[in-house]
């Protein structure tokens, strides 16, 4: 019973906390003022119409790339590609929306968020099918494809997109852009734009897909046993597919959706989106359940924009977010952990465990 | 240019690009021996390379020239100590594998980075280093007609060093009682247990070896490649020699074969312009070409029988 409760709330809770008391030690260590910085932090993030339009913007592409690597686990598959996806879904929108820019502007923003979807889509198929048919680790693939995608969107870039001695596309046209006059207006000039409604959007049909159609319960049963789907007479060749196909088109929708809202164009790179990657922790601490996505997202998305005003006011180094999240995801990962404290009554009564925790 | 020179070229520069790669891709093939799966060899890179350069610009003016050795050993070390983090999550923990060096990799650039702006005033990036490992031209074999002003003319010393120890854990794993141990920790943790071998002990010794070795591999790549510490010093690094790893079979004289073969792509964008048949070639072909080709190999080559069959499962005794 103890356990089956720790799975729920108890853990994510536990490991947030103590991921920012390592912060917090951390920061104390070197001689920065943790509450302060921590104050500072949630001011950043949360204390003005700005900053909760920088951190709900911020939310869209965790939410999408969480989702996608959510569903790939469902179906018991370690997407890593998340990082590749989201990019080449990126340059997918943004070729679009610079080839088709005669379209009209709803014709356009649809065309250029389905070509960069389906563009990641069908690169994260790749590990699926090699996964299919091959019995090839998607985590070795979907990590050698992340780099492929890098180099062939920087040469992309660099020598269809951008002006000679430029390292950066042109800029799409105005009509395209997803952060409109509006909601500059009504958010005091931050980048908040109505991808985050189709980001909350998409939450509700990854939620519905998952309990509501044959195919999302047939992507859980293969994850669950993959030779129990096979006999009750499930493709399971087909649902690794689909599964990496939809995980992937997610992930590439993250990407189309800065593209057009945040970004306005797209340059060379040195290394990998790390929003792939923080796709993957907002994922693991939400234990891949869409809901739980979305509240995993804004804490992490505060964390990382309230992070910014971190070094503003301080000379504390905004980094120290990144190793709260990382911390975070650690504790997540030792789990048994805490079960092993359950085991031996550290924790007595729900209420003391958050101090069990900190210990 | 003559074809010696040219050759020269060739070898040198991609001896210094593999080098980081083969000590990178032998700590990997130790801890998956040993039946961890790592991921987290860039982050472990990242920390060597950390360490090494701050050691590096602490004590150029006590070491001398000594200093980049010594930083390699540093380096070493932090690894080491990093990987501890992947170690106890596994190991004792029972934390998914992927998941734990997922946070190394997440870890280790804000870490490092972090500590960086502590020491050097908020600067993202440390300065660049004095002492670094420049060309080394070995004494007498370079005397050998053709083959020594190819082979051993102004190379990377370190870059051999890590072939010879690509030998040694050859030699480790197939030819001494520890290594066949470890193996058969990988292999088959309930049978090696059976035989009185502590399993715990050999994935512990695993993991921290390639803490050790990646993080020789990270200190390599600061000392002769980028000459400094920033974010960017590790840029997939890690995550090539784990191809290399794979590509090579788990066998260390296959790793460090792979990673000199990945040091010829990484180092055919510098060279290309000097060949005449190559410098036609979009560099970009050289850049994707390491992990296109492990794609393809594991495609075609490798089945999922490779790996140790015990790679990536948690060992709870009395199951």
């Amino acid at each position: 019973m103890h356990t089956k409760s720790l799975k729920g709330l108890v853990i994510p809770l536990v490991s947030v906390l103590a991921g920012f008391i390592v912060g917090a030690i951390l920061m104390l260590i070197f001689g920065y003022d943790p509450i302060q910085n921590y104050q500072n932090l949630l001011i950043g993030s949360l204390g003005g119409i700005y900053s909760i339009g920088e951190t709900l913007r911020n939310m869209i592409s965790l939410i999408l790339t969480a989702l996608g690597f959510a569903v790939a686990s469902k179906a018991g598959f370690f997407n890593i590609g998340g990082p590749g996806q989201y990019l080449i879904g990126w340059f997918g929108a943004i070729v679009f929306t610079l080839k088709f820019s005669y379209l009209p502007a709803i014709l356009l923003i649809i065309g250029a968020l389905l070509c960069g979807a389906l563009a990641g889509g069908i690169w994260s198929m790749i590990a699926g099918i090699l996964r299919a048919y091959f019995g090839t680790s998607e985590v070795i693939t979907t990590i050698m494809l992340n780099y492929i995608i890098l180099y062939v969107v920087n040469f992309a870039v660099k020598s269809w997109l951008a002006s000679k001695g430029s390292d950066s596309s042109p800029n799409i046209v105005s009509k395209a852009n997803l952060n409109t006059e509006f909601l500059q207006h009504i958010t005091d000039n931050s980048t908040f734009n109505w991808g985050f409604f189709i980001a909350l959007a998409v939450v509700g049909l990854v939620w519905f897909y998952f309990n509501k159609t044959k195919s999302g319960f047939e992507i859980q049963a293969v994850g669950l046993n993959e030779s129990a789907s096979q006999y009750s007479g499930i493709s399971v060749k087909k649902t690794i597919i689909i599964a990496m196909l939809i995980s992937g088109l997610l992930a590439g929708l993250g990407g189309a959706i800065d593209g057009l809202g945040n970004y306005e164009n797209i340059s060379v790179s040195n290394n990998l989106p790390n929003v792939g990657y923080n796709g993957m922790a907002v994922a693991l601490l939400a234990a891949e359940n869409p809901i739980g996505i979305v509240f995993a997202a804004l804490l992490f998305s505060a964390l990382q924009i309230g992070g910014l005003s971190i070094s503003v006011y301080s000379n504390t180094p905004s980094e120290i977010v990144d190793i709260v999240i990382a911390s975070i995801i650690f504790f997540v990962g030792i789990k048994y952990a805490f079960e092993i404290m359950v085991k031996k009554g550290w924790f007595k009564g729900k209420n003391k465990a958050r101090k069990g925790g900190a210990k | 240019m003559s074809l010696t020179t040219i050759l020269m070229t060739v070898f040198s520069t991609t001896f210094v690009y593999a080098a980081p790669l083969i000590f990178t891709a032998l700590g990997g093939t130790f801890s998956e021996r040993s039946g961890v799966v790592n991921v987290g060899l860039e982050g472990m890179m990242i920390i060597g390379a950390f360490g090494s350069t701050v050691f590096n610009l602490t004590f150029a003016s006590t070491l001398g020239s000594i200093t980049p050795w010594v930083s390699l050993l540093i380096g070493a070390l932090f690894g080491l100590v990093f990987s501890l983090l992947h170690a106890v999550a596994t190991v004792t923990f029972r934390a998914d594998h992927i998941i734990s060096g997922t946070v190394l990799n997440l870890m280790a650039p804000a870490l490092a980075v972090f500590l960086t702006r502590v020491i050097y005033n908020g600067k993202g990036q440390t300065p660049v280093i004095n002492q670094s490992m420049g060309d080394f031209t070995f004494p007498i074999l370079s005397k050998i007609p053709f083959i020594g002003k190819v082979l051993f003319t102004n190379t990377s010393l370190v870059a051999f060093i890590a072939i010879i120890i690509g030998f040694i854990c050859w030699f480790f794993f197939f030819k001494t009682s520890v290594g066949l141990r470890m193996r058969s920790v990988g292999e088959n943790p309930t049978a090696a247990d059976t035989l009185g071998i502590n399993v715990i002990k050999y994935k512990y010794m695993g993991v921290l070896i390639s803490g050790f070795f990646g993080g020789i591999g990270g200190a390599v790549m600061a000392q002769s490649i980028t000459l400094n510490f920033s974010a960017s010093t590790i840029s997939g690094q890690g995550f090539m020699s784990l191809a290399a790893m794979i590509f090579g079979k788990w066998n260390p004289l296959g790793a460090t074969g792979a990673a000199l073969f990945f040091g010829l792509a990484q180092s055919l964008p510098i060279i290309g312009a000097y060949i005449p048949i190559l410098s036609h070639v979009n560099s970009v072909w050289f850049q994707i070409a390491p992990y296109a080709i492990t794609i393809i190999v594991l495609v075609i080559f490798l089945g999922k029988a490779v790996a140790p069959a015990a790679d990536g499962q948690n060992y709870i005794k009395g199951e």
